[in-house]
């Protein structure tokens, strides 16, 4: 249902977009958007400008120009804001990381940000937004709720384990992970939150290529299974292609070219791109 | 026999000078640990950095005292004297740490640690100058006087100090379950989060400054509350008893002995620590002649050392933190299991 091509929906639009940092023209016009429910990959050599694209896109770094407009149903009748970030019509440029993630929007970090002292399940449970628990004084007043809830979050989190057969190491602290199952963690806290949107900032970064495919396998499981939309940023054009539904070839900052992993991998200039070196 | 194969110390001798000693020390202990815990929230869970505890042990004694004093005298000048029962002034000084908590939190809780350390360094060398040279606001130099004891009039005062004892053992109990219910919970893990990791804690959707927030004036309100018990224990308090060393440095000792980012850890730190520093007078006669008279200053030297060696080879402390933080997410997690398989065994069999 959502695997394949996909009818014109985009959640995400990104939009003549700008960046300069200094005289360096970081992102220099790129448009492109994301399929409601695909797996998008975005790709480039280093230096192509897709990591400053994903940064304007959760708000880390705001735009010079252009627009990043995520989940609005009529693209054309948003007015054309200078750097700006809407999300459902309403402007969330500049928001902390913490209110993109409430509007559905999660990341995930290039190189895996667990919180080691933690058990692989509580890293897990401490996504859920609204938390009652997280109240100072409700663990006092209402610990028979708070206890449900634990319940509710702790069977969540094993499911989410078992999708990616890591429920063995629920109660193991998650600094004495692998570096591929802390990957994988990373991964698993995303999904932890239902999000609309995951934006994975490269998965297969020093990870070996027997782990790259268990990622590729699992991504592919996760959206087959909640039909969550994926952004993906890497630079390996093996797990890109493998991945994704549409790939966007960025190079100097601008888009190159996009299409289905098939155009593009037999595009002369994305061929270029990689293995000719610098483009233009 | 043993006597004279072993010098005994002398302070072993008397059974009575052993009770004396263990009363009064086990009174400070009880106290002290009630700091520490605070400090553990603050710190040893949330990561804050308060490097002013004597600042708010200050205003939880001055705040208890002048309201449970009488009116001033001759030859005193202080605000208030209200004269109101003990157990309000402990109330009022907990009130008064939080909200010393709240106005430097407000501020300096959004940048970096360091700029919070330095603010709460400067603000107890304020305080301190403040209470030292302002006319008529606590007395000066001179320090407050005859602060009233809590159910001092029912009591002999021969027996006195074993009320005492008691008071600060069941104030420690309560703080400690009272720290223990709200942190090993969600909350627990999200100032967990936040000290480990600032980032994933924000991308994991919590706000990471009101949670720092609660932790600093949550630790604020038990300093507070430790220095109400503390001035209504000594009876006399006046600036200069709420030095650095002993207010905050010799806190942060007994936290990193202990092991931060657990309450045992921190009432066992005040314990080893306290020990080892109001132990000294008891071994002070039977050392020799030229080390006894040094030896309240090899203390802070060896105090000293005693932290270099913990953060170098022992870093976690004597009760290292364990991995778990919420308490219900074992049970939660065992349910969770069996809920799990007894759902997937029902769909297998469908299947």
């Amino acid at each position: 249902m959502h695997g394949g091509a996909v009818a014109d929906d985009p959640i995400l639009v990104v939009d003549r977009l700008e960046k300069r940092f200094g005289g360096n023209r970081a992102v220099d016009g790129a448009s492109f958007s994301v399929q409601r429910g695909s797996i998008t990959g975005l790709i480039g050599p280093n230096g192509a400008g897709k990591t400053t694209c994903f940064y304007m896109i959760v708000g880390l770094v705001q735009a010079d120009q252009g627009r990043v407009l995520i989940d609005d149903l009529d693209v054309s009748h948003q007015p054309m804001h200078r750097g700006r970030v809407t999300f459902a019509g309403r402007d969330i440029t500049g928001q902390p990381s913490h209110r993109i993630f409430r509007h559905g929007l999660v990341r995930t970090f290039q190189i895996p940000q667990e919180l080691g002292r933690m058990t692989v399940i509580e890293n897990l449970m401490l996504v859920p937004a609204g938390q009652t628990g997280e109240r100072l004084w409700e663990p006092l007043l209402r610990p028979w709720r708070v206890r449900a809830e634990e319940q509710a979050n702790a069977e969540r989190a094993h499911e989410v384990l078992r999708q990616m057969t890591q429920d063995h190491l629920a109660l193991e602290p998650a600094a004495n992970l692998s570096g591929g199952q802390r990957k994988l963690l990373e991964l698993a806290r995303a999904l932890m939150a239902t999000p609309k949107m995951i934006l994975l900032d490269e998965p297969s970064a020093g990870v070996n290529p027997t782990l790259a495919q268990r990622l590729v396998d699992d991504i592919l499981g996760i959206r087959r299974d909640t039909g969550v939309t994926f952004l993906v940023i890497g630079h390996d054009m093996d797990v890109i292609a493998r991945l994704s539904d549409h790939v966007v070839v960025m190079a100097a900052g601008q888009v190159l070219t996009q299409g289905t992993p098939d155009e593009v991998l037999s595009n002369t200039e994305v061929q270029e791109a990689y293995l000719g070196g610098q483009v233009r | 026999m043993i006597e004279a194969l072993l010098p005994v110390p002398t302070f072993l001798v008397s059974l009575s000078g052993v009770m004396n000693w263990s009363v009064g020390f086990f009174t400070t202990i009880a106290i002290l640990g009630i700091v520490t815990l605070g400090l553990n929230i603050q710190w040893g869970y949330t990561g804050v950095f308060n490097f002013g505890i004597a600042a708010f042990l200050m205003v939880g004694a001055y705040t208890s005292a002048l309201l449970t004093l009488p009116p001033a005298g001759d030859f005193q000048s202080y605000q208030l004297g209200l004269q109101l029962p003990v157990v309000v002034g402990w109330l009022g000084g907990a009130a008064a740490g939080a909200v010393l908590a709240f106005l430097i939190g407000m501020p300096t809780l959004r940048l970096r640690g360091d700029f919070l350390a330095i603010a709460t360094i400067g603000m107890a060398a304020i305080l301190r100058t403040v209470a030292n040279t302002s006319e008529g606001l606590v007395n000066r130099a001179r320090g407050l006087n005859g602060i009233p004891r809590f159910m001092g009039d029912y009591v002999e005062p021969s027996d006195y100090r074993w009320v005492l004892l008691a008071t600060c053992v069941v104030a420690l109990a309560l703080v400690y379950l009272l720290v223990r219910a709200v942190t090993q919970s969600p909350w627990g893990r999200v100032l967990r989060a936040i000290r480990d990791n600032e980032a994933t804690a924000q991308a994991a959707g919590k706000a990471t400054v009101p949670y720092r927030m609660q932790s600093f004036v949550l630790g604020g309100a038990i300093m507070g509350f430790a220095g109400a018990l503390w001035a209504h224990r000594v009876g006399t308090i006046a600036p200069d008893s709420f030095s650095d060393l002993f207010g905050t440095f010799f806190i942060w000792t007994m936290l990193i002995v202990g092991g931060s980012g657990n309450h045992l850890g921190a009432v066992v730190g005040t314990l080893v620590v306290g020990f080892f520093w109001f132990g000294t007078p008891l071994i002070q006669e039977d050392l020799p002649k030229a080390l006894g008279t040094q030896v309240f200053v090899l203390r802070q030297f060896a105090i000293g050392l005693l932290v270099v060696a913990f953060i170098l080879w022992l870093p976690k402390g004597l009760v290292p933190e364990q991995a778990p933080v919420s308490r219900f997410a074992p049970t939660a997690h065992r349910s969770a299991l069996d809920r799990l398989r007894a759902r997937l065994g029902g769909g297998e069999s469908a299947a």
